[in-house]
């Protein structure tokens, strides 16, 4: 940098570099002054709108008195007034009397596909689909029955299995023969099928007894589905559904709902909603 | 070293700019104040602009009790007259872009800048601006007297008269801009009422400014500096493009009169500078085609009027392409491949934009197919698919229809009623089960036609063609 000014007059600040090279002490344009008198103007508006400079034990709060806090709660707000017709009338109705309800089974279905998501999908897929070793619930076949009272009922208390593990009584070839029986639909003309005791839970004509959560072994639908669907059958025949003892045995639970997991109206709601799937009685 | 000739100074600057001799009021150095004339070109534009006033009075046209254009955006239907356009139309507004972008594209080949000169909303507004200016303060050497005038009495109360005028002008573009959106009538209302909402302050705010800045200050700065169209036009041109052009081998070498009478050997052009006094953006047409005309035609009033005085034929300046000015052989228009193409596209766009219009139907049909599970099968061994009917009823009267489900044999359905309920402009979703028998099924999947149609008119009914998923074969 250069001591003396080589430009006197020039309105320069008289920091010079390579003989040259200086700086001017013009104006910033009109533009940019606008724009930054805008700018702390705008600063200024701001914080004296809205929460800004902190204080000793609290902040300024605004003139406006905005806070986050709120305007999340007024837009829930907006969300629930529209929803309150609807979930005033449900708390007072029996899921039943919903589902004969056009309009609120139709609303249930939209919104209730959130709690089912939440609660039931993990195993019975998205769409109550199923998946593995785990219950369809779009289809008509039903362990427990599939009027609404049922399915509410399988929500609130939950579901568990219980098959006995019959390897003690029936042997390889025997339970090779129920099996395929089962497979073809037509376990009922199969001798075993009264030798061995299954009509007792199965009933006799193969279709399962609701209130014992029997299965129906005439159908196509499998509770244990597989791709190798035979060895899956002899399976569930040997060593069980639930058994204490077997090791092999399968597992089959659907944990309870109800108390304080779910509210009644949600329990209701999630009725509607998986009766409506496709498969409801 | 001699350190003062680094330096680039004002001098030099000029000289970079030397071939844009305009310079200085091109970019906004100097108030542009044009000469008013009358003449052949002034009145075109007269009447040109007067296509605005379906701008202005538009939105007050009634059409069976409501407005007869309005587009409803909060309720997102676009009325016109007895249309109604909802967004699932919304293609038919790409048909009505597409239509303009070329009608742009195919006027700019033919007649250059003709948008710009006679329709611009810009030229039209500042025209109407500096007409208010005119009346209000004198020609231009005048206004140019009282720019330099100190601020007495006088010149506050001329000021603040014009100024008003613009700001009103301004207030009444940004509330007629506003009721094309909204019920005209309502929107007087409410604002007299100081009810109107504060979207539509802000949006006539935002006009009056708009209106305020753009015509009363920015003016031709806009053309030069803010317009794409204005760069966009200016390379649609080509040789055959007619605009206004000064005949150079008829004007030079120009001359100013001695006593009265042209100099011998001088060219008509007697250099009186007319052209550029009138011209709203201050170019000089004489330099030839440039950035900064607007094809609006004033120079060749003034230019005309002056070669009447001279007793000169007119037409030093007038409408030409490049071609004829060469003397050259000019395509009539529709041999030129440009505007034939442009022409194409256009049909092409009408065509469309008819085909929509005359086809807009009374329903919009989806047939959406649940996906988890793709498919269910039945204890009875049937198999079943759930599907979700969006159903929108584009009329304003409720429907009853009737679904009809086929494309197997033995389809049995659940959630179908006999007459279901659509309500007037809104979209109904059913959910609706099919179920086939397993040995009906050939394939994996079978086409499934749905057919929907209306009991109140039998004639309109559509139909949506679905799938329906069964296991692998």
């Amino acid at each position: 940098m250069s001591d003396e000014n080589k430009f006197p007059g020039e309105n320069n600040t008289g920091h010079i570099w390579d003989d040259n090279l200086r700086e001017l002490l013009n104006d910033p344009p009109t533009w940019w002054r606008i724009g930054f008198h805008a700018s702390w103007i705008l600063v200024v508006v701001y914080t004296l709108l809205y929460p800004s400079w902190p204080l000793i034990n609290t902040h300024f709060k605004g003139l406006m008195g905005w806070t986050s806090i709120n305007e999340y709660k007024t837009d829930l707000q907006s969300i629930e007034d529209v929803r309150a017709p609807y979930e005033n009338k449900l708390k007072n109705m029996t899921a039943a009397e919903i589902l004969a309800d056009d309009s609120l089974s139709n609303y249930v279905v939209r919104s209730a596909k959130v709690l089912f998501g939440d609660n039931c999908s993990a195993c019975h897929g998205s769409g109550g689909q199923g998946i593995p070793n785990f219950p369809v619930l779009a289809d008509d076949d039903w362990l427990y029955g599939g009027t609404i009272a049922d399915i509410e009922m399988s929500i609130t208390a939950g579901r568990q299995g219980m098959m006995p593990a019959n390897a003690a009584m029936v042997n390889n070839e025997e339970a090779d023969k129920l099996a395929n029986a089962i497979l073809a639909g037509n376990i009922t003309t199969e001798p075993l099928y009264m030798e061995k005791g299954c009509v007792g839970c199965h009933g006799p004509d193969g279709k399962g007894i609701a209130p014992l959560g029997s299965a129906n072994l005439t159908d196509s639908i499998y509770r244990f589905a597989s791709a190798n669907q035979l060895a899956s059958i002899k399976q569930t025949i040997l060593h069980g559904v639930n058994d204490p003892v077997d090791t092999e045995t399968h597992n089959a639970v659907m944990p309870s709902f109800g108390g304080t997991k779910l509210n009644e109206t949600d329990i209701k709601k999630l009725a509607v909603y998986v009766h409506k799937l496709g498969g409801g009685k | 070293m001699n350190t003062q000739s680094k330096q680039i100074d004002q001098k030099h600057v000029d000289e970079l700019y030397e071939e844009a001799s305009y310079w200085h009021v091109n970019t906004g150095d100097e108030i542009i104040h044009a000469k008013r004339m009358p003449g052949r070109f002034r009145t075109y534009k007269w009447f040109s602009m007067s296509v605005w006033l379906m701008f202005f009075l538009g939105p007050y046209l009634r059409w069976k009790d409501s407005q007869a254009i309005l587009l409803d955006i909060p309720n997102r239907k676009f009325h016109i007259f007895e249309i109604t356009i909802m967004p699932q139309d919304v293609w038919l507004l790409a048909m009505v872009l597409l239509f303009f972008a070329i009608l742009l594209a195919a006027v700019t080949s033919i007649a250059g800048r003709v948008f710009c000169g006679y329709f611009c909303f810009q030229t039209i507004w500042t025209d109407i601006f500096t007409y208010i200016e005119e009346k209000l303060e004198g020609a231009p050497a005048k206004r140019r007297k009282l720019e330099q005038a100190p601020w007495d009495f006088q010149k506050i109360k001329i000021k603040f008269i014009k100024h008003s005028l613009w700001i009103l002008i301004g207030v009444i573009t940004g509330i007629s801009f506003t009721a094309w959106f909204t019920d005209a009538l309502n929107l007087w209302a409410e604002l007299f009422s100081l009810q109107a909402d504060i979207f539509i302050w802000l949006l006539i705010l935002t006009f009056t400014l708009g209106t305020y800045i753009l015509a009363g200050f920015l003016r031709e700065q806009t053309c030069f500096w803010l317009c794409p169209y204005a760069r966009i036009q200016g390379v649609m041109y080509d040789s055959e493009t007619i605009l206004p052009t000064y005949d150079v081998a008829r004007g030079e070498p120009r001359g100013r009169l001695a006593k009265g009478k042209p100099v011998e050997g001088n060219g008509d052009c007697i250099d009186c500078n007319q052209c550029v006094a009138v011209c709203p953006t201050g170019v000089d047409i004489r330099h030839g085609q440039q950035e900064g005309c607007i094809t609006c035609g004033l120079c060749l009033d003034a230019c005309d009027s002056v070669m009447d005085k001279i007793k000169r034929p007119r037409g030093l300046i007038r409408y030409a392409s490049l071609d004829e000015i060469q003397g050259k052989e000019q395509l009539p228009l529709f041999k030129r491949p440009r505007v034939l193409i442009y022409f194409g596209i256009m049909i092409l766009a009408v065509s469309g934009l008819l085909y929509g219009l005359l086809n807009l139907g009374t329903f919009d049909f989806k047939v959406i197919h649940e996906r988890q599970p793709l498919f269910v099968q039945l204890s009875s061994g049937a198999i079943q698919n759930k599907y979700d009917l969006k159903i929108l009823n584009k009329t304003d009267e409720d429907m009853h229809i009737s679904i009809a489900v086929e494309g197997a044999e033995g389809i049995e359905t659940q959630g179908i009623k006999e007459k279901m309920l659509l309500p007037a402009s809104r979209l109904t979703s059913f959910t609706v089960f099919l179920r086939i028998p397993k040995n009906n099924l050939k394939e994996e999947r079978t086409p499934i036609n749905f057919r929907i149609q209306s009991y109140e008119k039998h004639e309109d009914s559509t139909e949506y063609l679905s799938m329906f998923y069964g296991p692998k074969f």
